[in-house]
């Protein structure tokens, strides 16, 4: 956990908030976003072209002078397909950046920790910077930064759900034991979600569906930039502790009425 | 002979050509398809075939081809 400016695999970046561009109603409600939020990092993933109906390039959308592309493998249900989505993605888009997500499940989208593990092992070796997706398993998360992860992308909860941080207990945990980042990714549909994340340390938010589908994704981007920066600010000013019983922020003692009170 | 078709698998979806008019590359194929060869990436049975390497990379009758892109994604 650094103070100030968030590094990931020697680039700095200002904004503590990665956004997603799919489920958008256009192209241009989805530019305006990414522009409102602030975000410097921007995730695509990589299909196949509809030959009969190929439409206008996601990249051309993005302005990739201001923000790094992050390409996803999703989509891929094992380690083999992870990889072979992963070095089509660094040909199409000339960029060694990787958020790996494996997920055989298409109902919870939950990611597999062993073939997210076999292939994070394998891409980190071809020179990828690989930010993986997992579920809050704080040994998974480490076993992933000992191997060479530029990241830990733990989830809130499942993907698209707007649920918020249903892993808090776990969360805390993987973001006191990090030496790299940890970026809370999937499930948060509010910004007070977010700000809660970087409230208990998380160093960036990854936020897609709570923009895309919100009946005005402009300002719910701004909103989101917004929490993220609030809560980053509360936790570097380092908030008090929690406590059972109360604690007056009055003072106890001098009140005006203290000797009636001894009648 | 000129009626016989040759084959290539796009995108798991098999096309037929007439055989002079069969591309002869990637770059042929992506014309063909009129896709802009800019925004996408091919993948020639299980290999990957760079923007770079569109106009010299020969397609066999048989081949297997995908071609990618990038679209929105979280």
């Amino acid at each position: 956990m650094n103070k100030g400016k968030l590094v990931v695999a020697g680039r700095e970046f200002s904004s503590r908030l990665f956004v997603g561009t799919g489920k958008f109603s256009s192209s241009a409600a989805m530019q305006a976003s990414i522009e409102a939020s602030g975000s410097e990092m921007v995730t695509v993933a990589l299909r196949r072209v509809d030959i009969a109906n190929p439409a206008d390039d996601v990249l051309s959308a993005i302005d990739r002078n201001k923000v790094q592309l992050l390409p996803n493998t999703s989509g891929a249900r094992d380690a083999k397909e992870a990889v072979r989505v992963a070095r089509l993605a660094r040909e199409a888009s000339g960029v060694e950046w990787l958020k790996l997500e494996v997920t055989p499940d298409p109902y919870y989208l939950l990611p597999d920790p062993i073939e997210t593990f076999k292939a994070a092992e394998i891409l980190v070796k071809e020179g990828f910077k690989v930010l993986p997706y997992v579920n809050a398993d704080p040994i998974l998360c480490r076993h992933l930064e000992e191997i060479g992860c530029a990241t830990v992308m733990p989830l809130g909860s499942p993907i698209g759900s707007n649920q918020g941080l249903k892993t808090r207990a776990n969360l805390r945990i993987i973001i006191e034991q990090a030496k790299v980042p940890v970026v809370v990714d999937a499930g948060l549909g509010l910004p007070s979600h977010a700000a809660d994340a970087m409230e208990m340390g998380a160093d960036a938010v990854l936020v897609n569906t709570a923009l895309a589908v919100a009946r005005d994704p402009v300002a719910m981007a701004v909103a989101f930039r917004l929490a993220v920066e609030a809560g980053r600010m509360a936790f570097e000013a380092g908030p008090g502790e929690t406590r059972v019983h109360a604690e007056a922020s009055s003072p106890l003692t001098g009140f005006l009425g203290d000797e009636t009170r001894k009648i | 002979m000129s009626d016989q078709k040759h084959v290539l698998s796009v995108n798991g979806e098999p096309r037929e050509f007439a055989r002079d008019l069969f591309p002869g590359t990637v770059a042929a194929l992506i014309a063909i398809l009129e896709l802009d060869p800019a925004m996408v990436v091919a993948e020639v049975n299980g290999d990957i075939v760079g923007r770079g390497d569109f106009t010299s990379h020969a397609l066999q009758p048989g081949d297997s081809v995908e071609l990618v892109r990038f679209v929105g994604g979280g």
